[in-house]
């Protein structure tokens, strides 16, 4: 593990204590070295990291728009090419706002163009910058302030959009799923992903403790929690082929990860019966999916 | 080398003339023969330079923006829709200060939809940062597509120019082109070596950071000081290019055409040349073109329009809100307190033709009134 000197998100930004997405770069830097050109997309990390004329970044790093960051970043990965640079890794880093919903185009269509970038949702689960609304990556049943647990509905109604597999569909060779509360695995796949030409895909799940209304001095046991329940699962897909990274031989009940988290709070034992079925049979397909021959990509 | 060719294709050579490193692009008419026209200049070899193929006018913004803020030359052209849709990074990109080229093929805006020429889908950018060029012939657009880098590049510059070509009108008609050699390109337009951009892991800089008001609001301010100064630029570098190949457009900032009148016209785009038509067929008329609207020339504006008693201000544009075109509020808050009579012609709207005959029944009708604004419906006699 790097020395504090040698951190590449320097001390002294503005996240809030327990920062989830804050830990996910820490962590994401150490494992792409210095050589490397961030790309990032309006969101809480944009604007704690760089108000002028401070900057934590000791890397090169651009911001734009909120929904544009994978089309800017491959306007600079062909540019790098273009000037001889082909070595320099390029990240497109988005929270799931600016990557899986009002970013999706632009992702949609750079992945499907092929340019050698990296995509990094770092995934809080909400739009957390402008107050916690909800994102096709909320997940069910959780409150936010656009789909807050009123008396007739209690929270959001769908499920979490799956983009790892959407990513998949644009027949990238990997696509994989994180979480800062695994930080070799992330830092590997990082690593990966990097040497691996093309696009490449990775989804890392972070809490955010204001958005969660949880401790922030347990954003890593939340993170933890979320796969040990199955609530998230951290697998890689190599060429269409899936495989699971951690399998517990029996999924924790959904209960520890829901208990404790204000955006929960309203959940009845129906619903966290239901949320516990899902993720016990996605778990199981997916367990299914890797004890299988099959290539995703081979129907594409 | 003179050479028969379509508008959007002189665009092309001059494109290619230009050396660009990376083009971002989504077709829409009727901008679209230029990617088609560089595509198959790539295709064919004859151009050594990345196109990437967006999926929406929205990323080939976002795409330019990332090249050009990585130090490279980006290109990209749109009409209408596609330059409303990108609206957002037009803005972003003036903010960042990057020397983008784009070439707008002027069409109105919907609704309803309608292909045809007009100036209201660039004039929804006028307070972007972009310089605006507008040209009245093909020739032009193809010579101001090679002024424009020169001019962005520029160090006391350092903005975005949208070179605006009006729609069919010039895009799409046949015309013989004076086609300059690369040499003599390449000997007038060096290649672009950033000293602000550049995105290096061997010099890591912080680009497009959030600002408190207080920075950013002085960086707006240098932002308009800007783009105020670069007119000297647009001027010189104009001058130059008249020098090296032989073409000059009034003094690159307006054209003054016979307007030693106490009538004249001011108008921009490519119907200066049926107005210079009847400016030549009638002897108490002349023409004030505009080529730079923006940054907006108002010294040589009041300098040329100086103790004339009838303005007309014909635009091919509409400020909804306001009963009028937007120009002539322009024209009128420059020339306030000035003892003249201003008139308003919005003309042209969604592709109406605009005749002769048109433009001598307007000045008939306008010259002895004052503040009279009248909407061209399309009616060659009108």
């Amino acid at each position: 593990m790097n020395e504090p000197e040698n951190e590449l998100l320097a001390p002294g930004h503005r996240t809030c204590a327990g920062c989830g997405p804050a830990i996910a770069i820490r962590q994401m830097l150490r494992a792409t070295g210095k050589n490397v050109v961030i790309c990032e997309a309006t969101g809480c990390m944009e604007v704690t990291s760089t108000a002028y004329p401070e900057t934590s970044w000791k890397v090169p790093w651009i911001h734009v728009l909120f929904e544009n960051v994978s089309s800017v970043a491959s306007g600079v990965k062909e540019a790098l090419i273009k000037q001889g640079k082909d070595d320099v890794k390029v990240i497109a880093l988005a929270g799931d706002g600016g990557m899986v919903d009002i970013g999706f185009r632009a992702l949609s269509g750079a992945m499907e163009r092929g340019h050698d970038v990296l995509f990094l949702c770092y995934d809080n689960e909400a739009y957390m910058n402008t107050g916690v609304q909800r994102s096709g990556a909320t997940p069910f049943g959780a409150a936010t302030t656009t789909s807050p647990a009123g008396t007739e509905i209690a929270g959001k109604q769908e499920w979490k959009k799956n983009v790892p597999f959407i990513a998949v569909a644009h027949g990238l060779k990997y696509v994989a799923t994180a979480s800062i509360a695994y930080p070799e695995d992330f830092q590997a796949k990082i690593k990966k992903a990097l040497s691996i030409k093309g696009p490449k895909y990775l989804h890392v799940h972070c809490p955010c403790p204001v958005g969660w209304g949880c401790d922030g001095a347990k954003t890593i046991k939340y993170a933890k929690a979320a796969v040990e329940t199955g609530l998230w699962a951290l697998y890689e897909i190599e060429e269409g082929k899936l495989k699971l990274n951690t399998k517990p031989s029996e999924l924790k009940p959904a209960e520890e990860y829901l208990r404790g988290q204000r955006r929960f709070k309203h959940l009845k034992e129906e619903d966290i019966k239901k949320i516990e079925k899902h993720a016990k049979q996605r778990f199981d397909h997916l367990l299914e999916l890797e004890n299988s021959e099959i290539s995703l990509l081979k129907v594409l | 080398m003179s050479e028969v060719m379509e508008g959007s294709h002189g665009v092309a050579h001059a494109v290619k003339l230009c050396k660009p490193d990376v083009l971002a692009m989504y077709p829409i008419t009727p901008s679209t023969h230029i990617p088609e026209g560089l595509a198959q200049l790539i295709a064919d070899g004859k151009m050594d330079t990345k196109f990437i193929t967006v999926e929406s006018e929205f990323s080939a913004m976002s795409a330019c923006v990332g090249v050009s803020a990585a130090g490279s030359r980006a290109f990209t052209a749109t009409s209408s829709q596609g330059l409303l849709l990108m609206t957002e990074v037009v803005y972003a990109a003036a903010g960042m200060r990057l020397p983008i080229v784009t070439v707008i093929v002027n069409r109105t805006i919907s609704a309803p939809i309608n292909i045809w020429n007009d100036h209201q889908d660039t004039f929804a950018e006028r307070d972007s940062g972009w310089l605006q060029i507008y040209c009245e012939t093909n020739q032009e657009a193809l010579d101001t597509t090679i002024q424009a880098y020169k001019i962005a590049e520029d160090a006391g510059v350092l903005l975005p120019v949208f070179v605006c070509m009006d729609g069919f009108v010039l895009s799409h008609t046949y015309e013989p082109l004076e086609v300059p050699e690369q040499n003599e390109v390449d000997a007038f337009l060096p290649p672009y070596t950033p000293k602000h951009a550049f995105l290096d892991p061997n010099k890591p800089i912080t680009q497009g950071p959030f600002a408190y008001p207080k920075p950013y609001a002085a960086m707006r301010k240098e932002l308009s000081d800007a783009i105020m100064n670069s007119k000297t630029v647009v001027k010189k570098v104009h001058n130059e290019f008249a020098e090296k190949f032989g073409r000059a457009y009034g003094d690159g900032i307006i054209e003054e055409y016979k307007s030693d009148k106490p009538t004249v016209i001011v108008a921009m785009g490519s119907v200066c040349g049926t107005i210079k038509e009847v400016v030549d067929e009638r002897d108490d008329i002349g023409l004030v073109r505009i080529r730079c609207y923006r940054p907006f020339p108002k010294e040589e504006l009041v300098k040329a329009l100086e103790g004339k008693e009838n303005i007309i201000v014909f635009e091919k544009d509409v400020a909804l809100g306001m009963a009028s075109g937007a120009l002539y509020h322009e024209i009128k808050s420059i020339l306030a307190g000035k003892n003249v009579r201003i008139n308003n012609v919005v003309g042209g709207l969604g592709g109406i033709d605009t005749t002769k005959k048109n433009i001598s029944n307007f000045v008939d009708r306008m010259k002895d009134q004052n503040d009279k604004i009248e909407f061209l419906r399309g009616d060659p006699n009108e």
